[in-house]
């Protein structure tokens, strides 16, 4: 039988859920709702007596400190006593932790159950409307993709999957024409264009066969923009001129002149690893999880962090994260309703559900999240970008890996489901207002956990030649990438499922979470099985890799697949497109100069993009593990806007990485190459800002960008991706991986909104002595302020010029040979420990980087724009304040070190600005002598903090 | 005579390894085994002097943090705890570790397999996850691990850390047996200075208590978090120490059985 038991917090408890839910109800302009309590409702199917199913609400369930519980009845009452009630429960299917952790429980007091189901309830005293009631479950508590919302609660019944019957499909493909093929790839959801099918039709044509289902699912989702990125490698006329593959012609060329020693691996496995020291490597991928999150963001967050951390796990022969980054695009939060594209969620919404899935997920992994950054813009708020970093700890020899013939194709970690079935294809689809679907799914980072430690205990026995992760595309991508050298066969019987009812071909394409496939040789099958066990993580043997270059799958005996690996993973046609870029539209605004910018200042620290992420960064553990050197919060009260994260990879060593990002979506507005050219400045620029050099300092590409068939889109593509070679290669830092998510746009209204064009360039230098860091917080008055680099007359782009509602055309441009001395500069002076407090200038200019180190650093600043350096076009006040030219810091040095800085400086552009102030205030002169800011840390610093306080 | 320290993971912890280098800092040898280990070879507790059960996220923290592990510590081992706290052995449970000690009954004690829970770790008063330092001031000398009036300043990392005792009761005879050992402070060593000095809302500032006899120890703060001059927050501004304030716990309780 089935025991419902509610568990609730006692009486006279502060229920802080019920009051979060309280407060977003209160957001959303719900009003009369006195107090919210949260019930949490569990149904046990278990033959176990009443006594003991009390028991295990009394001992498992509920906590006899501060919890009341009722088994079989409601704990807080119904009807007029009760409140009105609103229940969640999620769909059946979807991943639910608690539920195994539960079983594990009732099983541990000796008792049994079948299954577990949670849901969650709330009961709202006050005055509520049904129609509030209703609003309430949908915007704020539930999300109807992955959960049923019911007004008044009820019997939580567990559903039992029925098994599937087995039909093997063909789908009728060599009469098929044009229109045909192009409905069968529609209707699949396999995203292939007409020339792919066209392909797929001619090499059936040749074999005198119709392709089984599993077949097409198998070539679709190994020939995904996804998992082959068919733009960037295929053939793109550019204004007239022919690019072949453009990942070879810009980003991979950079890495191919520079020919590091240091780059381990680069563009070939899941990660790309550089040399830490003579033991160790460093991996770092970056990807996005963008369509997922916009649905679901919670859980395509989620998501989005447990699949990178895989990839690290499976680069080489397996790699231990150390640290995540991640950064968010959203539509602003205080974007009015009557703004919000139909079937969207409010981006105030998605934002909180992004940053608590991102944390629930990282937290629980034990990896520290020590960078990020977030930026807002309405053109963000249909599809939002969530991209998620991992870093991880190799041993440099393990950097290699191959699958050989007769190893068992094993897979470790969670079981097959029938979540995110088509999430590869998926994403090459534009969001529409009816997108909906099984494409999102939850995570388990306990899953993921308990399998990184066998799999590293594996990888130290070497009890495997190969791994993978099973992300994108699942099992098809993973086996088929694999095997791709030598051929595989699988039992899909054998793959263990979540439940019953899976076709064949969803269990070899579905991308549920928290699996790897590795390749296992027949003599350490046993022993790899016997070490998953003794740390309760299931792994199955399903197959076995071939000598034959076949992909062979079988299912109760009858074989469902067989395909050739070469034209699995050679045979798609290059892609020709087309592209043009037609210079910038825009034009530079002209804006009246004032007497005084201390207001303007303020509404720029205040600006969404500038403000303090404290709120979100406080609920990641930035500090797990025990590494970090220099924390994303710095300052003398702990809350300034750090730079760059510094850890050190190996625990009481003083050798550290620092990782950064750049980007700056608002330049792409004007012209996406500057705007790369930037993001590349930015994130180096970071990591010099904290005393790292570019010695040893790699890259990240990931770019996030609309339709690619529409060549407009596409032309800044290039644009985008030439400066990544033109800067990188200058700068002698080479890309060791990347990633693009293209097709990111949102229909509404007939009309397609593209997100504005952005590039996330994430760095990694590696740090010979952390003792050398540096802070940007201001530390003690009497210190001289240098300012270090040339402002230019660029304010397009700038936050002052959307202040005024204006975009403009001067962007912010690189000169690499400017930039490449002020970076060597500085980072000699933070060697050789000269500088007290260094802070870059980007968003906001001067000014907002002057502001941030005076608050974080608790004193106040003196500062004379007349000392500035600058080239003849910037001699205006607004320009030296605001103006967002790249390569540029502000240094604080003590008097005693300022003739060494100097002479470190060398012939880069510098000079004293100003100084250090025992008073409390920023104050600015202005060209003319007179006064422009003075303005007290405390209210400036206000401004910074207030829009975030969550 | 060499120190033995046993640590304890599952599925979900995660400052194992931290908690080992911290020991070994502290002159300690460190053993770090599965639950499962323990569970099939019970007398790996007899080899260790001190039993250390690390942060994180034990089983996801599902249903309530430390539930589960709680539930499998006291159904599975029960009896061996209370013997090894019986023999005279230390006991440290931090943050994840506290939850599971006070939900085995562990903490406040006296233990006994059967013994009900008196005290909990509870949702934050702010209903989020939370990473700040916090300053703290020792108010007993009845754990081993700290030196009365001896201040801390150590990092939080938890969404369910604020301390809540069944009654009053409970909580005046805690105060009473000197077992408060932790107390949230603000930076001039003041109680009661409300948050974000208490994080979380604990009663009375408890930021950790030990058991009756003393050597339990629990307590929501990382000490393993700032054993490197580095690991502090404003080393950068105050200039590096020569170590962290969390190591002397643990060298006090190596030292304790020198």
């Amino acid at each position: 039988m089935i025991w419902q038991i509610e568990v609730a917090l006692k009486e006279g408890l502060t229920d802080p859920e019920g009051e979060a839910v309280k407060h977003e109800a209160n957001e959303i302009g719900i009003r009369g709702i006195d107090r919210v309590r949260h019930v949490r409702v569990y149904a046990i199917e278990s033959d176990m007596s009443a006594a003991e199913a009390e028991r295990v609400a009394a001992e498992l369930l509920a906590d006899p400190v501060v919890d009341r519980y009722a088994v079989g009845g409601p704990v807080l009452g119904d009807g007029q006593d009760g409140g009105r009630v609103v229940q969640v429960v999620r769909k059946p299917g979807v991943m639910d932790p608690v539920e195994a952790s539960s079983l594990k429980g009732i099983a541990d007091m000796g008792l049994r159950a079948s299954a577990v189901r949670t849901a969650r309830k709330y009961h709202f005293y006050g005055s509520l409307t049904d129609e509030d009631a209703r609003r309430i479950g949908d915007e704020v508590l539930a999300n109807d993709i992955i959960e049923e919302t019911v007004i008044g609660g009820g019997e939580l019944a567990i559903p039992h999957a029925e098994e599937a019957p087995f039909e093997k499909v063909t789908v009728p493909l060599l009469e098929a024409d044009d229109e045909e093929m192009m409905r069968i790839s529609r209707e699949g959801v396999l995203s292939l264009n007409l020339e792919e099918m066209r392909a797929i039709r001619d090499y059936y044509r040749d074999l005198g066969r119709d392709p089984i289902d599993v077949e097409l699912e198998t070539l679709a989702q190994t020939w995904s923009e996804h998992c082959v990125h068919k733009t960037f490698r295929g053939i793109i006329n550019y204004n007239g001129e022919i690019i072949d593959n453009l990942l070879k012609q810009t980003v991979m060329r950079v890495t191919r002149e520079l020919d590091r020693p240091w780059c381990l691996s680069v563009f070939k496995d899941n990660s790309g690893v550089i040399e830490f020291d003579e033991r160790w490597g460093i991996a770092f991928k970056v990807e996005t999880h963008n369509h997922p999150s916009a649905l679901e963001p919670y859980g395509g967050a989620g998501t989005g962090i447990g699949g990178v951390i895989r990839d690290p796990m499976g680069t080489g022969l397996g790699a231990k994260p150390i640290m995540n980054t991640d950064v968010f695009c959203f539509g602003p939060p205080d974007l009015p309703d009557d703004r919000l594209p139909p079937g969207s969620m409010h981006p105030r919404r998605i934002m909180r559900g992004v940053v608590a899935g991102v944390r629930d997920y990282g937290n629980r992994m034990g990896i520290p999240t020590a960078n990020g950054a977030v930026f807002f813009d309405e053109q963000y708020t249909g599809n939002c970008l969530v991209y998620c970093g991992n870093l991880a700890r190799i041993p440099a020899d393990k950097v290699e890996k191959a699958a050989r013939p007769g190893d068992r194709v094993v897979v470790v970690g969670g079981r097959t489901g029938r979540d995110g079935i088509h999430g590869a294809t998926f994403s090459s689809v534009e969001l529409h207002e009816e997108t909906s679907s099984s494409h999102v799914q939850i995570g388990d980072a306990i899953t993921e956990k308990k399998m990184l430690s066998v799999l590293l205990e594996a990888r130290d026995r070497g009890l495997y030649s190969c791994i993978t992760d099973c992300g994108a595309g699942g099992l098809s991508s993973a086996v088929g990438e694999m095997g791709a050298e030598t051929g595989a066969e699988v039992d899909l019987d054998t793959v263990p499922l979540k439940y019953q009812g899976l076709a064949y071909w969803e269990i070899w394409v579905s991308e549920a979470q928290e699996r790897m496939v590795l390749a296992v040789p027949p003599e350490h099958e046993d022993e790899l099985h016997a070490l998953c066990r003794s740390e309760d993580v299931e792994s199955t043997t399903i197959g076995r890799y071939t000598d034959t270059g076949r992909l062979v799958l079988r299912y109760k005996g009858e074989q469902v697949c067989d395909l050739d690996m070469d034209f699995l993973h050679d045979g798609v046609p290059r892609l020709e497109r087309k592209a043009v870029w037609e210079g910038p539209t825009t034009t530079e605004p002209e804006l009246p100069a004032r007497r005084e910018y201390g207001d303007e200042l303020k509404q720029i620290l205040g600006a969404w993009n500038v403000c303090s992420k404290e709120w979100i960064i406080r609920q990641y553990d930035h500090e797990v593990q025990g590494s970090s050197v220099l924390k994303p919060l710095v300052g003398a009260a702990n809350d300034g806007p750090g730079d760059a994260a510094i850890i050190t990879p190996v625990l009481g060593s003083t050798r550290g990485i620092v990782v950064s990002n750049g980007m700056n979506p608002k330049y792409g507005r004007i012209d996406p190459y500057h705007m790369a050219a930037s993001a590349i400045d930015e994130a180096l620029r970071n990591i010099v800002a904290v005393g790292g050099t570019l010695d040893r300092a790699a890259l990240l590409d990931n770019f996030a960008w609309g339709n690619p068939d529409k060549p407009d889109r596409l032309g800044g593509l290039v644009r985008a991706a030439r400066a990544c070679y033109d800067v990188a290669v200058e700068y002698g830092t080479p890309f060791i991986s990347g990633k693009d998510s293209l097709n990111n746009e949102y229909q509404v209204d007939g009309d397609s909104i593209p997100i504005p064009p952005s590039l996330l360039i994430s760095a990694v230098a590696i740090m010979p002595d952390v003792t050398r860091a540096v802070s940007m917080g201001l530390k003690a008055p009497g210190n001289a302020i240098y300012a270090v680099g040339l402002t230019r007359d660029e304010l397009g782009g700038s936050h002052y010029y959307e202040l005024h509602g204006e975009l403009g055309r001067n962007v912010p441009q690189v000169d690499t040979e400017l930039g490449r001395s002020v970076f060597d500069a500085l980072a000699r002076a933070t060697t050789d420990r000269l500088v007290r407090a260094c802070h870059d200038c980007s968003e906001g200019g001067l000014a907002v980087a002057a502001a941030e180190m005076a608050f974080a650093g608790g004193l106040g600043m003196r500062l004379d724009l007349a000392a500035v350096p600058s080239s003849e076009d910037a001699r205006a006040d607004a320009v030296l304040l605001f103006s967002e030219s790249n390569s540029r810091f502000v240094v604080e040095v003590e008097p005693g070190r300022a003739d060494d800085f100097e002479a470190a400086m060398g012939d880069v552009p510098f000079a004293r600005v100003g100084s250090v102030t025992e008073g409390a205030a920023l104050e600015v002169t202005g060209l003319a002598g007179e006064v422009v800011i003075d303005e007290p840390i405390a209210d400036l610093k206000e401004a910074w903090q207030a829009p975030l306080r969550w | 005579m060499t120190v033995h320290t046993l640590i304890i993971r599952t599925a979900g912890t995660n400052c194992d390894e931290e908690t080992r280098f911290a020991f070994e800092q502290a002159g300690s040898e460190v053993i770090l085994l599965h639950i499962n280990r323990v569970i099939e070879n019970p007398t790996v507790l007899d080899r260790a002097q001190i039993l250390a059960l690390p942060g994180g996220f034990s089983y996801g923290d599902d249903i309530a943090a430390g539930r589960i592990h709680a539930n499998e510590l006291r159904t599975k081992l029960g009896d061996r705890l209370e013997q090894f706290v019986d023999d005279g052995k230390l006991v440290i449970g931090i943050c994840n570790g506290f939850q599971i000690l006070a939900k085995t009954g562990l903490l406040p004690g006296p233990f006994a397999p059967d013994a009900e829970q008196t005290v909990t770790l509870t949702h934050n008063n702010s209903n989020q996850f939370e990473d700040r330092w916090v300053h703290l001031r020792a108010d007993s000398d009845k754990s081993p691990f700290v030196r009365k009036g001896q201040t801390l300043y150590l990092p939080v990392a938890h969404g369910e850390g604020k301390f809540v005792a069944r009654d009053r009761r409970t909580l005046d005879d805690l105060k009473g047996n000197g077992q408060v050992v932790l107390r949230y402070v603000d930076s001039d060593g003041n109680t009661g200075a409300g948050y974000p000095a208490n994080p979380n809302g604990s009663a009375d500032d408890i930021a950790g208590i030990c058991d009756v006899t003393g050597r339990v120890l629990g307590l929501m703060p990382h000490p393993e978090r700032h054993i490197l001059p580095t690991q502090h927050p404003r080393w950068t501004r105050e200039g590096p120490a020569d170590v962290g304030d969390g190591l002397q716990m643990f060298r006090n309780a190596v030292d304790y059985f020198a």
